[in-house]
């Protein structure tokens, strides 16, 4: 291809091997490629949908849904609701068993990790092989099989297993525990809650200002629960404790009343927690691992005890090696919560992608929202974890 | 080295098969294939399942033997594309299938609006539901409060919301995909009630540990005629999915059986001679060999077979033929004539 | 044991070296600085020790000790329990191993597949040990051998040809997992090149193209590949669905490559770019002889990752109606005879891919140890 002299009056040639206009070259080629290939599968698209009769629109979201959910903790929805009602409740739901997920994701892998790190031999050996094997093994069998476990393995309503006080049950229709009942009056303890919050953060800062300056430390950390405690508590009195607790009671087939837990929530929650907390865990390990002898050895010498030197040195130190991949965790297992579908917990995936497919047949448009949802929300834990890591950056000297 | 790279590619690429969609005759692919690609579901007792050797039984399945049988001479010439409910009518658009013997309701919109085309019904059904005897319910109107599992994918929760709002009652919908993680919700008592199609249920209550511990409802809520389908626009086709299914049913009603088919070809009935191929050119007209039919009651057998042996009383299914019988029967299963 | 010796009788520097205190070596020495060092840790050893024997037993009798092995269907099985469901029914997995294996390949023509097994194992011996004579020649092999398994398994050229539906079941996840392993790993680092590139409208491709792959769930890609693929190509045109399900789980899976290949790329220092620039190399031969091996060689923990995580992810297949290892599962499930027995298939099915990414994990860390050599930042 370079058998041509330098001087060859072949332009394109020379512009060839001139190193900027051959970058030129390559990007126009790319664009041109790129635009055909997209208006080919756009004209494809529409003489496709011409031919089966169907139209490309997203009118059906406003048309009755005409199916039930069984789980809208967040939003009234009946049978008579739109497509896009349904949308959103599966949208609610996705979000919960991701944060849900995410949190407990979070507080599995810490322990998981720290526990592989143990000196005590039975400690970290358990630690290791439950790490291997559940990681190792796809998800999908994980919450298959983990819901098979509370299906088959918890009791029935008519034997719910009674964990406390006549209040809370356990059984394979759900966790069931009593939910607040509001009565007039709650709404000011509510803002009495804000008001002590708000005081305390105060405190807080005033108190570390103080400590800066002249090295007084306040107990601040039981001083900010008393404000946080006692004043919404004086309110709550005052007020004539405006809150009742309505108590799950068995009736019929089901328990009433209450708030319930339901099993395909909780098998989904808890399979991709402890699957995503095994991938943490790995992460927390070097990430501790990361930070040097040298810096607990370090504080130790300063006299700081050991509970500080993990507050003030290790984490913060471990944070930034462990943060970016833990996002992409919390990614993973966000992305992951789409597998509902197998066990019918109704995310996203499976009302406006599972169920509104099939029944109004528009397969693009329903697949665009529920890549759309997905796409913005990922987008939106990537931002967030990168100012998060950003913060803590700029502590480093 | 490059160019030996694409060469290999572009191989590997022709032989895991980029296809041309049928666009000729079905027929003719088929019988060039050498095989028949039926769109069953991916398993339920009774209506299509594989054994141990992955060989596909069940109702639908024999149906599509049949098929084979008749285009191919050969009921064994069949591959099963298996199918989830979202994907079943993608698959036969895409061409992937010839022709979907899976369980599926004949609707208006399925029709007219996926662009398919339907060829009778080979199963009449209807939505129902199961419970354990131990609730002590007699009728679904009794249901207030429980919890239904329903299997996704259908026209199943439609009917049921139908079902509950019209009669003022409430309930849980537990909506899930396949019918095994169905059935181990409804026997882990995670639902008081299961509802599908009645079929389903009978082929759900045979597979638990107790059959005599359940019992399907009274009330049957919906319509579900269950038939094949095919794509539009291959009229030949149509035809010969339709008479397939006609001549199991015509078999039936004149006691054509596969123990007795080859002595039938010296029947004096007319309509017999004409259905076996003795008598007449329908195979022929159809683009087949003149004895399809024989072929296909003597591989497979006539309706009444095929629902006997699959699904049957005698089976764990245990379904009594209900609607599923001959017209002369008392029920709903009617060809029109070989003439 | 103890030995009472007493330092009479020994000039002073004579006295011969004493073992170690019996409770710092030995058994007993290892459990005392493993399990009871101090209180908090005589505590965890008793939980755990208390845990595992709540688990391990039952667990031990159910799928080994109490197990049947051989029955003709799931009331013969149990029958032989001392009560139903006291143990596993490893019968039904066992009757239904073949097609767990080869799915519904048909029986003449099982030769092929088994060649190809062997050809896989082959290939993957001849990438991983370093020492084989003629080491150039294995790794061409490996290469080839995606092209080759195709066309054993597939057939046609003078081999009698298989459809795609034949296939199932272990060969199926195998297929997904190895072709998704070969074509993700070049398009990543193209990708990841692209990502990196000097052009902008060439970046931002691959941005849009990385980011959009990575920020939507698999199953939605096999959605699309299953339901509405058919839509973007020309009327009356189609292709094969495992085709489009192969397509799609490549794509997905360079996309995570091409972040790790990336940040392989960016753990490089800038000199070594430099050094390259310097004598004068082409941006191809300066990254074909010094960036990537160096930047693959740091990615190599994070590629084998995402090799593990696209094997396991194969089995979604299963929820657009394909007859993975999974699928196929769950469609034995249904069998009459055999109703019931999830917990075996799931058990069997994890143990199967817990064997498979264990290996693979296991090899990238003794990897990972042997090409240590300091260049990582």
């Amino acid at each position: 291809m370079a058998q041509a002299s330098s001087n060859t009056p072949n332009i394109l040639l020379r512009l060839w091997r001139n190193e900027g206009s051959r970058g030129v070259i390559i990007q126009i080629i790319t664009m041109v490629v790129l635009f055909a290939l997209l208006a080919a599968i756009a004209r494809n698209v529409a003489v496709n949908l011409a031919e089966v009769g169907k139209e490309f629109s997203f009118s059906f979201l406003t048309w009755p849904a005409a199916y039930d959910i069984g789980f809208s903790p967040f939003i009234e929805y009946t049978n008579q609701s739109t497509h896009l009602r349904a949308a959103v409740v599966g949208l609610l739901n996705t979000l919960l068993v991701a944060v849900c997920g995410c949190a407990l994701a979070s507080v599995l892998g810490f322990m998981l990790g720290i526990m592989r790190l143990s000196s005590n031999w039975l400690v970290s050996r358990i630690s290791y092989v439950f790490v291997e094997f559940m990681r190792n093994v796809p998800v999908l069998i994980h919450i298959l099989a983990f819901y098979a476990l509370v299906v088959t393995l918890l009791p029935p309503a008519k034997k719910a297993i009674d964990v406390g006080a006549g209040a809370f049950f356990l059984s394979n229709r759900g966790f069931y525990t009593p939910s607040p009942v509001f009565e007039p009056g709650a709404g000011m303890v509510g803002i009495t809650i804000i008001i002590a919050i708000v005081i305390a953060v105060i405190f807080r800062r005033w108190a570390k200002r103080v400590q800066d300056q002249t090295g007084k430390a306040y107990p601040v950390f039981w001083i900010f629960a008393a404000i946080v405690i006692a004043l919404p508590g004086i309110a709550f009195l005052a007020a004539g404790m405006p809150l009742s607790w309505d108590i799950p009671a068995l009736k019929g087939f089901n328990f009433k009343g209450g708030m319930a837990i339901k099993p395909e929530f909780l098998a989904l929650c808890l399979a991709l927690s402890y699957y995503t907390a095994c991938f943490i865990s790995e992460i927390v390990r070097a990430g501790i691992l990361a930070i040097s002898r040298g810096q607990s050895e370090a504080a130790h010498a300063l006299g700081l005890q050991n509970n500080r030197t993990l507050q003030l040195i290790i984490i913060p130190q471990a944070l930034r090696v462990i943060v970016p991949p833990l996002c992409s965790q919390y990614l993973n297992l966000t992305k992951n919560s789409s597998l509902a579908i197998a066990i019918g917990y109704m995310d996203i995936t499976a009302t406006i992608g599972g169920i509104s497919l099939m029944q109004t047949g528009k397969e693009m448009e329903t697949m665009i929202i529920v890549m759309g949802v997905y796409l913005v929300i990922s987008l939106a834990i990537s931002s967030f974890m990168n100012w998060f890591n950003h913060r803590i950056k700029l502590t480093e000297r | 080295m490059k160019q030996t790279t694409t060469a290999v590619l572009a191989a590997a690429v022709l032989t895991l098969g980029v296809t041309g969609a049928a666009q000729a005759g079905t027929l003719e692919d088929v019988q060039s294939r050498g095989v028949l690609r039926c769109v069953v579901s991916t398993g339920i007792a009774g209506f299509a399942q594989p054994d141990a050797n992955g060989v596909w039984g069940g109702f639908d399945v024999d149906f599509c033997r049949a098929t084979a049988a008749a285009v191919l001479g050969d009921a064994g010439k069949i591959e099963a594309v298996t199918s989830t409910g979202k994907t079943r009518f993608t698959k036969l658009n895409a061409g992937e299938g010839d022709v979907l013997w899976r369980n599926t309701t004949v609707t208006f919109s399925r029709d007219v609006g996926v662009k398919l085309r339907f060829h009778g019904i080979n199963y009449y059904d209807g939505q129902g539901f199961m419970v354990k005897k131990s609730l002590g319910i007699s009728s679904a109107k009794e249901l207030d409060g429980a919890s239904v599992c329903i299997q996704t994918g259908t026209t199943t929760e439609l009917n049921l919301a139908d079902y509950f709002s019209s009669n003022g009652m409430k309930y849980e919908p537990v909506t899930i995909e396949t019918n095994d993680e169905a059935r181990q919700n409804y026997e882990g008592d995670r639902c008081d009630v299961y509802t599908t199609d009645a079929s389903g249920l009978a082929s759900t209550r045979s597979a638990l540990p107790d059959p005599g511990a359940h019992m399907v409802l009274p009330e049957i809520i919906s319509k579900e005629p269950l038939g094949p389908a095919t794509r539009h626009g291959d009229d030949q086709w149509s035809d010969i999915i339709t008479w397939v299914l006609n001549a199991t049913i015509t078999a039936e009603e004149l006691g054509v059986t596969s123990a007795n088919v080859d002595a039938q070809k010296s029947s004096n009935n007319p309509e017999v001679r004409r259905l076996l191929g003795v008598d007449g050119s329908q195979g022929s007209e159809l683009g087949l060999s003149n004895d399809w039919a024989y072929q296909i009651i003597k591989q497979i057998g006539n309706y009444g077979e095929i629902f006997e042996r699959n699904i049957g009383v005698d089976t764990p299914l245990g379904i009594a033929r209900g609607l599923n019988a001959l017209w002369t029967d008392g029920g709903l299963i009617y060809s029109p004539p070989f003439r | 044991m103890a030995q009472n010796h007493t330092a009479q009788g020994y000039a002073p520097g004579t006295h011969p070296d004493l073992p170690p205190p019996v409770r710092t070596t030995g058994p007993v020495g290892w459990i005392r600085a493993n399990l009871l060092s101090s209180p908090l840790n005589i505590t965890l050893t008793l939980l755990c020790a208390w845990l595992l024997w709540s688990v391990l037993p039952p667990a031990l009798n159910w799928a080994l000790f109490d197990a049947i092995w051989s029955a003709t269907d799931r009331k013969d099985c149990w029958a032989q329990m001392d009560e139903p469901r006291a143990g596993a029914c490893w019968a039904f997995i066992r009757g239904s191993f073949r097609l767990f294996i080869y799915g519904w390949y048909p029986e003449p023509e099982r030769w092929r597949v088994n060649i190809a097994f062997i050809l896989l194992v082959l290939a993957i011996v001849g990438v991983l040990r370093d020492s084989l004579p003629g080491k150039k020649y294995w790794l061409w092999f490996a290469v080839a051998f995606p092209f080759i398994g195709a066309w054993l398994i597939v057939g046609g050229f003078g081999l009698t040809p298989v459809g795609t539906q034949k296939l199932g079941g272990i060969l199926l996840t195998v297929i997904i997992g190895v072709t998704g392993i070969t074509f993700s790993l070049p398009l990543g680092i193209a990708l990841a090149l692209g990502r990196r590139s000097k052009l902008p409208a060439l970046r931002a491709v691959c941005v849009i193209f990385i980011e959009f792959i990575r920020g939507v769930p698999l199953i939605t890609l096999l959605f699309v590949a299953s339901t509405m693929l058919t839509y973007f190509l020309p009327p009356g045109s189609t292709f094969d669905l495992l085709m489009r399900v192969l397509i799609m789980v490549t794509l997905f899976s360079a996309a995570y490559i091409a972040e790790v290949v990336r940040g392989g790329l960016q753990g490089l220092s800038s000199g070594q770019y430099e050094a390259a620039d310097s004598l004068g190399l082409t941006y191809w031969k300066a990254h074909r002889l010094i960036i990537l091996p160096q930047a693959l060689k740091i990615s190599i923990p994070g590629i084998v990752n995402t090799f593990i995580g696209l094997y396991k992810d194969s089995v979604l297949v299963l929820i657009i109606g394909m007859m993975d290892i999974l699928g196929l599962g769950r469609a034995r499930l249904n069998d009459p005879d055999w109703l019931g027995l999830a917990p075996e298939l799931y058990l069997f099915i994890a143990l199967f891919f817990f064997l498979c990414c264990f290996s693979m994990a296991r090899y990238s860390l003794s990897l990972e140890k042997k090409l240590e050599t300091g260049h990582a930042q």
